[in-house]
């Protein structure tokens, strides 16, 4: 195993005081009771030392982790599968994934050899540039938040062009998301895995030259420019992982759901370009069972909850799968607060249909929107005020609620958070 | 009543799918028999659509399928023939005579309306509120706006409303209109938050008034409308 790491080279005098009084800022922060402090002192080291995210990533071993879906959870799963390597790891665990939540990450661990860290997708290019990733992981790309995020075919191009600058960098890459994989051929080195695309509709056009793609199963092929999926070396087949030599085995995690399946191949493929085998790697991702207290299984008047956090059409999508069938009750909120995007548009572009016939609850700031659109699919559903009036009216010891960013994080306030 | 989306495959974002549902669900509770026709654009244009429906898109694929429309001239001889055209954001401006490309650089336009686009100095994102033309009999509109463009208007077409609170057209009006051709800055998605905008392009196709709903049919979409109306601060 490739477990000798460099050393980290020492920090000059400016950089370790901007790191000290970004730290005493996030302490004050944190101690105040305003979230984990991780972006205010990330702000002000920064500001005392533009360069610092270079300066403390110098020397360690980084892993970038991007895309619309899935950052969160895949760098947790990287995270546990590299702690076989039985060294320290940098990690923005709390999803503050900016220049100042990744600064704060790397200067709280300043021993840590490895880093793996979350990084926003819209920033990605100078993070690359700064960090000099060893692992770049590209998960998906669809559309997010449009009032506020790029627009993806444009991301997907800077993507290209920060990575054929970073020549000494590994990709990663989802080979079965036409936008990602023409992303990432640009690189010099790409590990490519059939991760799956359970959303489609921001794929069907070739990044390349426009033309309408041809599907068929899991391929995809330009017929004007050649573009084609590219050959894998990872596999998710059924809750599978076959790995490079075709050996498969069930990936068995506590986490549900295709989605994170998928994300854990892609942690696998990460590993093992750090020496660490799946059969080890496996073991610690079985081990995740909530991440920042997605999943997290809470009690609440005798009503089992579990809290669902999706933010996007696509996440929604995948959300949906995830839940327990019928007639377990289901809870459906949004808000359209800054973080979650202000335009509701896109609940529209979600298929309800299959809540036909279950008990369907739906909450938060913007509960009309979300009405109007299940009444447009025939889905019928109760409007409730809180998370309170939803277990009162599912009457029944399970309820799966599923909910955007600023909604999901007020319910969690309400039962309480358990990590 | 024969409803065609336009290159689903190229412009769809921002929830166009639900101007499609509107017109398809206050079709059908009227009793009118409804097809739903997706036309990607590998596909061609067909010709015996009633009403026709384009969304928004990224500007790449916004030049690509004006290309193909342009190519492939179905949409110009469906609007010949008098059938009803509903476009929003990128689509509406693709239906002028120039639009701005991936650059900013001035591209042709499909010349179904008499408007040009350019690219303006910031992009107008938020709750836009807006008085439609009284000719066209429609409430005061609401809809989300999130865009980077200017509208000039000719003298063959009209504004749809006057902007309110927002940006629009840029010039204090929003959208154009002319014959069955109507297009909007507003997602929303427009027609779930304006059903009386829905219903102005489902009579102009049925060429005939529309009997009203049953007004449990429309409870939640006008509760919606108000709820929205209402948290803009007008001006």
């Amino acid at each position: 195993m490739d477990t000798t790491l460099p050393g980290r080279p020492r920090l000059p005098m400016r950089a370790r005081l901007a790191t000290t009084v970004g730290g005493a800022a996030a302490t004050v922060s944190r101690l105040a009771g305003k979230g984990d402090g991780s972006v205010i002192g990330g702000v002000i080291s920064l500001r005392l030392e533009p360069d610092l995210l270079s300066l403390l990533a110098a020397g360690r071993q980084v892993v970038l982790v991007t895309g619309t879906n899935g950052k969160t959870t895949t760098t947790r799963l990287i995270t546990a599968a590299l702690s076989v390597l039985g060294q320290p790891i940098a990690s923005n665990v709390y999803g503050a994934n900016m220049e100042a939540g990744l600064t704060s990450a790397l200067s709280r661990a300043p021993d840590a050899p490895l880093a793996v860290l979350e990084t926003d997708e819209k920033y990605i290019p100078p993070v690359i540039k700064a960090t000099q990733p060893k692992v770049v992981v590209l998960l998906n790309l669809s559309r997010d938040q449009m009032d506020r995020a790029a627009e993806i075919w444009m991301l997907a191009r800077r993507w290209r062009e920060a990575l054929a600058a970073a020549p000494d960098c590994r990709v990663v890459a989802n080979a079965d998301d036409p936008l990602v994989a023409w992303a990432a051929s640009a690189a010099s080195t790409v590990t490519w895995v059939a991760a799956g695309q359970r959303w489609r509709e921001d794929s069907w056009c070739c990044p390349n030259c426009g033309a309408h793609l041809l599907r068929e199963g899991d391929e995809w092929t330009c017929r004007e420019c050649g573009n084609r999926r590219p050959p894998v070396s990872w596999v998710l087949s059924d809750g599978n992982v076959v790995d490079p030599a075709g050996q498969s085995q069930p990936l068995g995690l506590a986490l549900p759901g295709r989605a994170n399946a998928s994300n854990a191949v892609i942690a696998l493929a990460v590993a093992e370009a750090f020496g660490v085998g799946v059969d080890s790697a496996l073991a610690k991702m079985r081990g995740v069972t909530s991440v920042a207290g997605r999943y997290t299984q809470v009690q609440r008047r005798g009503t089992e909850i579990r809290l669902l956090l999706a933010k996007n059409p696509a996440g929604w999508l995948e959300a949906l799968d995830v839940m327990v069938p019928a007639p377990v009750p289901v809870l459906l909120a949004v808000n359209a607060q800054t973080p979650d995007g202000r335009d509701t548009s896109w609940l529209w572009d979600v298929d309800y249909r299959r809540l036909r016939g279950r008990p369907v609850l739906v909450g938060g700031e913007r509960r009309l929107d979300l009405a109007v659109r299940l009444e447009a699919d025939d889905v019928a559903f109760r409007l409730v005020d809180s998370i309170d009036d939803a277990v009162d009216a599912a009457h029944s010891p399970r309820l799966e609620v599923l909910a955007n960013y600023t909604a999901f994080q007020q319910y969690r306030a309400v039962v309480g958070r358990t990590e | 009543m024969r409803l065609v989306w336009i290159y689903p495959d190229l412009l769809s974002t921002y929830g166009d799918r639900g101007n499609l549902l509107v017109l398809e669900r206050r079709a059908r509770l009227r009793g009118l028999p409804v097809e739903v026709v997706e036309v990607n654009s590998d596909q061609r244009v067909p010709l015996d659509g009633d009403i026709y429906l384009m969304g928004g898109g990224e500007d790449l694929p916004q030049v690509l399928a004006t290309r193909r429309l342009q190519a492939d001239g179905g949409l110009h001889e469906a609007v010949r023939q008098g059938a009803v055209l509903f476009a929003v954001c990128a689509g509406y401006q693709m239906l002028g005579t120039e639009f701005g490309g991936a650059d900013g650089q001035p591209l042709p336009g499909l010349g179904l309306l008499d408007i040009s686009s350019g690219r303006g100095e910031r992009r107008g994102v938020g709750e836009i509120l807006a008085d439609v033309d009284p000719a066209l009999g429609v409430p005061r509109l609401t809809g989300f706006e999130n865009h980077q463009g200017v509208t000039r208007l000719g003298g063959d077409v009209k504004p749809l409303a006057r902007v309110v609170t927002g940006v629009g057209n840029g010039d204090g009006t929003e959208g154009a209109h002319s014959g069955r051709v109507l297009g909007t800055y507003l997602h929303g998605p427009a027609l779930v938050r304006n059903p009386g905008l829905a219903d102005l392009l489902l009579t102009w196709a049925a060429g005939q008034q529309l009997p009203p709903l049953p007004p449990q049919a429309e409870e939640l979409a006008l509760r919606l409308r108000d709820e929205r109306l209402a948290a803009v601060p007008a001006q």
